[in-house]
Parts: C-alpha cells; sequence; structure tokens
C-alpha cells in the first residue's frame, strides 16, 4: 500500500516537472493563437517594417518599427550607461572592497532589485523627468534620455550580480600567478581576470538588456509615449512594451488592433527568447571550462 | 614603477566613483519616498476607501486586493514548484529532458512581464471564461514566480549533503521517506527564503495584472475569487498618471505602502537566509 | 566467496583495490548512483538480493560509514529512524527499542539523559557509536562496517571494536578497513582485496602467518598500499 501511494506521489512529482515545459509552451501557443490573426490584414514584413502605428484610425496602420525603434533607442541608452557602471561596480566588490562595505554594497543592490518598476518609474517620473526638462530645455522630460537612466538602474543589479559571479569563479590561481609576476592588482584584475571572466560578464549584459527590453510600467511612465520614429534621445518614443500595456484596456478583443498586440507580444517573447537562450548558454560554456 | 601604481590608484578610483554613482541613487530614492510619503501614512490612510475620484481617503482596497493576489499565487505556485524542484534536485537525470525543463525555466524567468498579463488574459480571461478576476490575477502572477520558486528550493535542496540521504536509504528507506523525512525538512529555511522572495516579486509587479484583474476604482472590497480587485501597483500607476491633480502626499504616500511591503518581504527573505546559514550544523 | 553466519569477516588491501564497492554490492547501495552495471549475484541465505524488496534487504543488512554522520535529528530521532521508516510508531515501544540499541553500541550510559539533544553536539567517537546504535535498532542480520575508525581517536577505536566483538555473537559482520592490524584483531577470517580481484580469503591468522599469494604477503608486510 505504501509502495503504491508512493508511486502515485512520484508520478505527481514528474508531472510537476514538467510543468515549466508545458507553460512556456501555453504561452507561445496563446500568443501564437491571438497574433497570427493579426496576419490576415496585414503581411509579416510590413508589420515589422511599417513606419506607422496608427491602429485606431480606418483602416488600422500597424506598422510597429516605430516601437521597435523605440524600445532599441532606450534599451540602447540603458546599456550604454548600466553595463560600464555595473561591471565597475561588480570589479570593485568582487575584488577590491573591504568586507564590511561589500556587505553593504550588495545589500544595497538587493535593495534596488527589489524595488517595483511602478515605483522606480513614479520616482523617475516626478523628479528625473523634469530635471531633464531643465537642463536639456527641451519641450517636455518625457524622453527616451529619461527611460534610458531609469532603465539602467533597473538592469544593474542583474549585471552587478552575475558579473560578481562570473568574477568570483575565476580561479584564484590566476591570480595569484599574474601577482608574483609583479603585476599590480589593477593589472592583474584588467589582464587576467577580467578575461578570464569576459563570458560571464557577457552573459550578465545579455541578462540586464533581456531585463530592459521587458521593461513595461517604467517606460510607460517615463518615456512619454508617442509612437513616432525617434530622431534623437530628448524626444519621447513608445516602446514594444508600453504599446501592449497603454493599449490593450481600448482594443476590442478580436478586432486587429487586438491581434496585433498580441503579436507585438509575439516579437516580445520570441526576443526575450533568444536573449535569454544565448545568455545562458554563455554562462554555461564558462562553467564546463 | 610609480607610473603603475599610480594608474591603478585612478583606476580603483573610478570603480569606486562608478559604485557610489549606483549606490547613492538607491538611498536618494528610499530617502525622497519615505520624506514625502510619510505625512500621508495615517490609519485613515490606511483602511478607507479611496473618495473623490482617488484625490483623498485612503488605499484599503488596494492593500486588500495585493494580498489576496500574492496568497492566491503563492497557493498556486508553491505546490508545484516545490515538486518540480524536488523532481530536478532528487529525481532527473543528466539527460535531453532535464536541459529541456531548465531551459524552460530560464525563458519563464526571462519572459517580459507584460507577455504574462497577454497570456493571462488570453488563457484564463478568455479561454477559461474566468473573466478580470482574484483568479485569473492569481494565476497569472502563480506563473510568472513560478521560476523563483523552483530556482531557489532547488537550490536549498541541492545544498542538503548527500551523505543525509545515503544514510536514510541505507537504513532501508524509500526515496519518498528519504525525501520527505529528511531532506524537505533541511531545505526548508531556504524553500522559504525563496517563497518570500517570490510574494515580494508578485506584490509589486503591475503588468500582468493590468488586464487580468485589476479595477481602476472599486469602492466595495472584493467579495469571491471571481471579482475584480484593485492592487497596490495598479493604483500607484493610475493616481500618477490616469487621474489628475492628485495630492502628492497620497502618491507618495502610496508608493511608500508599496515599497515598504515588498521591501518588508525581501528584508524578512534574508534574515532567514542568514540565520539559516549560521545555524546549519553540517 | 562465502561469509559465514556470526563470523567478522575482514576485508584489507590498498586504495581503489574495490573493497568499498564491494561491500556496497551487498547491500544494493551501489544502485544509488546513476551510472552502475553489474554481473553476477549475490544471494543472502540462499536467496539472489536482486529479488528480494530492496528496502527488506537494506533493513537486514545494515551499513556504518566512514565518516560518523548523524542525521539532523536529535539523538533519540537518529536511534529510531530506521525502525520508524519501517512503519513502528507506538513512541513507549521506539523508546524501549532505543534504549536496547544504544546499550548494545556501548552508547547509552553517555546519553541516556540527554536523548532530545541534537546528535550533532556529540563527539566524534559517540557520533560513531550512535551510528552503529542507529544500525542495530533495525534488528539486522548482517552489519557492514566501511571504514568505521577512520575519523576516530584509538581510544574511540579501542571502543569500536570491542562493540564488534560482542556484536558477532549475534550479526555477522563484515569489515572492511585500511588498518591492516585492526583486521588481525578483530577478523575470524580476512580477505584481501587488490585492483578490484578478490585475491585471497582464509582465516585470519593463516593469512597474517603464511598467505598462500605473494602480494597478499607483501601488502601485510607494507611493502605496498
Amino acid at each position: 500500500m505504501r509502495k503504491f501511494k508512493e508511486f502515485i506521489i512520484e508520478k505527481f512529482i514528474l508531472i510537476c516537472g514538467l510543468t515549466s515545459i508545458l507553460f512556456v509552451a501555453l504561452i507561445f501557443v496563446f500568443l501564437l493563437k491571438e497574433g497570427l490573426a493579426v496576419f490576415y490584414t496585414i503581411n509579416p514584413l510590413a508589420f515589422l517594417f511599417g513606419k506607422s502605428w496608427y491602429p485606431i484610425s480606418e483602416p488600422p496602420q500597424l506598422g510597429i518599427l516605430p516601437l521597435i525603434l523605440g524600445s532599441l533607442l532606450v534599451t540602447l541608452g540603458a546599456t550604454v550607461i548600466s553595463v560600464p557602471i555595473g561591471a565597475a561596480c561588480a570589479i570593485y566588490i568582487a575584488e577590491i572592497a573591504p568586507v564590511k562595505i561589500k556587505e553593504i554594497l550588495k545589500a544595497g543592490i538587493e535593495l534596488l532589485a527589489a524595488i517595483p518598476s511602478v515605483v522606480l518609474g513614479f520616482i523617475g517620473m516626478v523628479t528625473l523627468v523634469p530635471w531633464v526638462k531643465t537642463i536639456f530645455a527641451i519641450p517636455t522630460g518625457l524622453t527616451a534620455l529619461s527611460g534610458s537612466i531609469i532603465l539602467a538602474f533597473m538592469a544593474m543589479p542583474t549585471i552587478v550580480s552575475i558579473a560578481e559571479d562570473a568574477l568570483y569563479s575565476v580561479p584564484k590561481s590566476y591570480k595569484e600567478g599574474a601577482l608574483a609576476l609583479g603585476a599590480t592588482h589593477w593589472q592583474s584584475i584588467y589582464r587576467v581576470i577580467l578575461p578570464a571572466a569576459s563570458s560571464g560578464i557577457l552573459a550578465a549584459v545579455m541578462l540586464g538588456i533581456g531585463r530592459v527590453i521587458g521593461e513595461t510600467m517604467a517606460v510607460m511612465m517615463i518615456t512619454g509615449n508617442a509612437a513616432v520614429i525617434p530622431n534623437s534621445f530628448l524626444q519621447p518614443v513608445r516602446t514594444l512594451t508600453a504599446t501592449i500595456a497603454a493599449e490593450m484596456g481600448e482594443a476590442v478583443v478580436g478586432s486587429e488592433h487586438y491581434f496585433a498586440l498580441f503579436a507585438i507580444g509575439i516579437v516580445l517573447f520570441v526576443l526575450s527568447f533568444i536573449i535569454n537562450v544565448t545568455a545562458d548558454l554563455f554562462l554555461h560554456k564558462r562553467n564546463v571550462q | 614603477m610609480k607610473r603603475t601604481y599610480l594608474s591603478q590608484k585612478i583606476a580603483f578610483s573610478f570603480l569606486f566613483l562608478a559604485t557610489l554613482l549606483l549606490i547613492i541613487p538607491v538611498g536618494l530614492i528610499v530617502v525622497i519616498i519615505v520624506e514625502k510619503g510619510l505625512p500621508a501614512i495615517t490609519w485613515q490612510f490606511l483602511t478607507d476607501i479611496p473618495r473623490q475620484g482617488m484625490r483623498a481617503g485612503g488605499i484599503f482596497p488596494a492593500i486588500v486586493g495585493t494580498v489576496y493576489l500574492v496568497v492566491g499565487a503563492i497557493i498556486f505556485a508553491l505546490p508545484i514548484g516545490l515538486l518540480a524542484a524536488v523532481y530536478l534536485s532528487e529525481y532527473a537525470r543528466d539527460n535531453l529532458l532535464s536541459r529541456m525543463i531548465r531551459l524552460a525555466i530560464v525563458n519563464l524567468a526571462g519572459v517580459p512581464s507584460v507577455v504574462y498579463g497577454l497570456f493571462g488574459l488570453a488563457l484564463f480571461v478568455i479561454y477559461f471564461r474566468l473573466g478580470t478576476s482574484i483568479l485569473s490575477g492569481s494565476l497569472t502572477l502563480g506563473i510568472m514566480i513560478l521560476p523563483i520558486i523552483i530556482t531557489t528550493s532547488r537550490e536549498a535542496l541541492e545544498s542538503v549533503p548527500y551523505s543525509f540521504r545515503e544514510v536514510s536509504r541505507s537504513l532501508g528507506a524509500s526515496k519518498w521517506q528519504t525525501i520527505r523525512h529528511i531532506v524537505l525538512p533541511s531545505a526548508l529555511p531556504g524553500i522559504l527564503t525563496g517563497t518570500i522572495l517570490g510574494l515580494g516579486r508578485a506584490a509589486g509587479e503591475t503588468a500582468p495584472i493590468l488586464f487580468t484583474v485589476a479595477a481602476f476604482y472599486l469602492p466595495q472590497l472584493p467579495k469571491s475569487l471571481f471579482d475584480q480587485a484593485m492592487a497596490l501597483p495598479y493604483h500607484l500607476y493610475v493616481i500618477s498618471t490616469q487621474v489628475p491633480n492628485v495630492d502628492e502626499k497620497i502618491r507618495y504616500g502610496t508608493a511608500l505602502v508599496l515599497l515598504t511591503l515588498v521591501l518588508c518581504m525581501n528584508l524578512v527573505a534574508i534574515i532567514i537566509r542568514y540565520r539559516f546559514r549560521k545555524k546549519k550544523s553540517w | 566467496m562465502e561469509i559465514q553466519a556470526n563470523e567478522i569477516l575482514s576485508i584489507i588491501g590498498p586504495a581503489n583495490s574495490g573493497k568499498t564497492s564491494f561491500l556496497r554490492t551487498l547491500n544494493r547501495l551501489n544502485e544509488l548512483q546513476i551510472n552502475v552495471t553489474m554481473e553476477g549475484t549475490v544471494e543472502l541465505d540462499n536467496q539472489d538480493i536482486q529479488k528480494i524488496d530492496i528496502e527488506l534487504l537494506r533493513k537486514r543488512v545494515g551499513m556504518v560509514f566512514a565518516l560518523p554522520t548523524p542525521l539532523p535529528l536529535s539523538i533519540l530521532e537518529n536511534v529510531t529512524y530506521g525502525v520508524k521508516m519501517h512503519g513502528i510508531n507506538n513512541k513507549k515501544r521506539l523508546r524501549d527499542i532505543a534504549e536496547r540499541a544504544l546499550q548494545q553500541g556501548y552508547l547509552w550510559d553517555e546519553v541516556k539523559d540527554r536523548l532530545h539533544e541534537s546528535a550533532f553536539k556529540l563527539s566524534g567517537g559517540q557520533q560513531q557509536r550512535l551510528c552503529i546504535a542507529r544500525t542495530l535498532a533495525v534488528e539486522p542480520e548482517v552489519i557492514l562496517f566501511d571504514e568505521p575508525c577512520s575519523g576516530l581517536d584509538p581510544i574511540s577505536t579501542a571502543k569500536v571494536e570491542e562493540a564488534m566483538l560482542e556484536l558477532k555473537k549475534n550479526y555477522t559482520i563484515v569489515l572492511v578497513t585500511n588498518n591492516v592490524k585492526q583486521a588481525a584483531r578483530v577478523g575470524d577470517r580476512t580477505a584481501f582485496f587488490l585492483n578490484g580481484d578478490l585475491i585471497e580469503i582464509d582465516k585470519t591468522d593463516k593469512i597474517f602467518t603464511a598467505p598462500r599469494d605473494q602480494r597478499t604477503d607483501d601488502y601485510i608486510r607494507g611493502k605496498f598500499g
């Protein structure tokens, strides 16, 4: 009797193990189910590269290029800010900081990681946006730049913690060898440790980028939501994520607008899939070494 | 020789400055929210419903809604996530299936939150006809935090020494008996830590609940699983962007309540993790 | 190879000679590893152990490991763990079984007043005797000792050996040891393993005075090891 009960339990455990695969598949299937329908009205190339996003006009114009560019611009800006600072911080924590300070820094970064994105969006809205408007003397502070800055702060905890892991896992013997040959601490870092940890750091950057591309609320509150092709960082833009969040409430279920929003979801899902799988490959390449 | 030490000093100073650039704003954010939000925190604020089109009154329904959603999410995610972790830690072999599972978890962890919202809308609200309800929202949030629960629980299980399992089996206990009586209890603190971190994440998310449960304004508390509900993160978004002329105090106050809720949960999780590490006798 | 009832069989040999792997086939503990292949048969009382229910087998063939491995439980819970897993839940009965087992393990007097304390508070030698008591509690027929004294000081070692000599009256004991002198002190018969093969097995005094194989002689004299 006990054996039978245990057999059932173990089968149930197996099923639970498979649920993660199940859910990924389900998400993909349902996105496709609702999103592919948009390609009856518009062909995929026109969708991806169309320059006008006016989903509520008659007939609806469903080109998402402005949105893609909006996401790209904000992501690029966030990456340019967060990668150097994040990497520098990781190096500082891993190699240089004294123990007590290390604890405080790591706590601070965990704190930052825990702040909900809507709260960061709110703070950005009330502090950063007016500040950008004043400094650059532009009509509004709701710009790609503001979004990039806030998103950089959201990506940095990810970058710092994974890069830090990568730096820690470089064998001590590498560093000791360099120091024994007369290198300074700094030289051992940038000539030996960093290259050795490079694939892990690369993975950290990719996961940071993945985090940024997928961010919704903060960008919605700060980037201005103008679905036009951006010319500079000091303009309002619209990201793929913000579009879905902002417009789904108005879209009639079953309308082309509705399908188009799901199609954007497919684009986001595929993008994040590629980024995460690649980053994971880099992380495991490092472990295997 | 002097030049290399000089360049080291410069380099290290830059690194330190960069670190400050990261940490100082974090501190500032907390300080600003506390300073400007604290005046709003009164007993009335926490227990009253929003009034005057949310420009006055309190945020009680949003707090309650968030609690319901988070509890619902964990009821769904913890059993499934924990057992999935048990599978990965105790039963899975190094084969294609387990690599696929691992890949699936990495993916679920990286899916943008708004895509979870779309998924919840398509599957729970529409396909299963649950409508915009606490049930839909909790299930959606539950799937979203599943990777966190699985990953942290798996780490906790894997850190239980192998010798415990070996000894248990050598005495004639079965695999499941070993898991149930030795491995799971030993891993409990780590599992608890992961659960609370998952709770904190679920409490702060807006995008997944936008289309699945969130109500713009609901003067009475939800009475059943199938009702809509207000929630703190959505409420903050609404009063910051959709409702004009809300007293700044109320906005900061809402942000403060949400931030405090999330940070307290993280703090509890960290404390559990810390005391567990100290207490571990093996 | 035959192991006789109520004897102590010592197994000696250099590292990696397969002694521990051999021991672990006797209670099928090797099957916990993933990539294991087995050839040949092992019989307990003329019954193929592959055909016995594996949990019942491990009840009948108990094992004491090289390093003391208390479970993260109290002393009492450690001793009664195996018994509980086999279905006995009555508190009084468990208590009686625990007392008997701890006495057989020469540990009762030292712990009888602190049965509810964590097992980790005991010293290394006490923990190992706890592990022995734990194994005895399920009333096995055979006890396998895998280098049980390797982490212990000489006094604790002597206590464990004393326990083994007393135990052989009621149990069959197979002892794997790196300590050739221990094998001579304690074993009725001794087997010598080398590179995964059984080289020689005979009465202990014969092995130690006039072994048949040159390699046995060399190992005992310490010419390699």
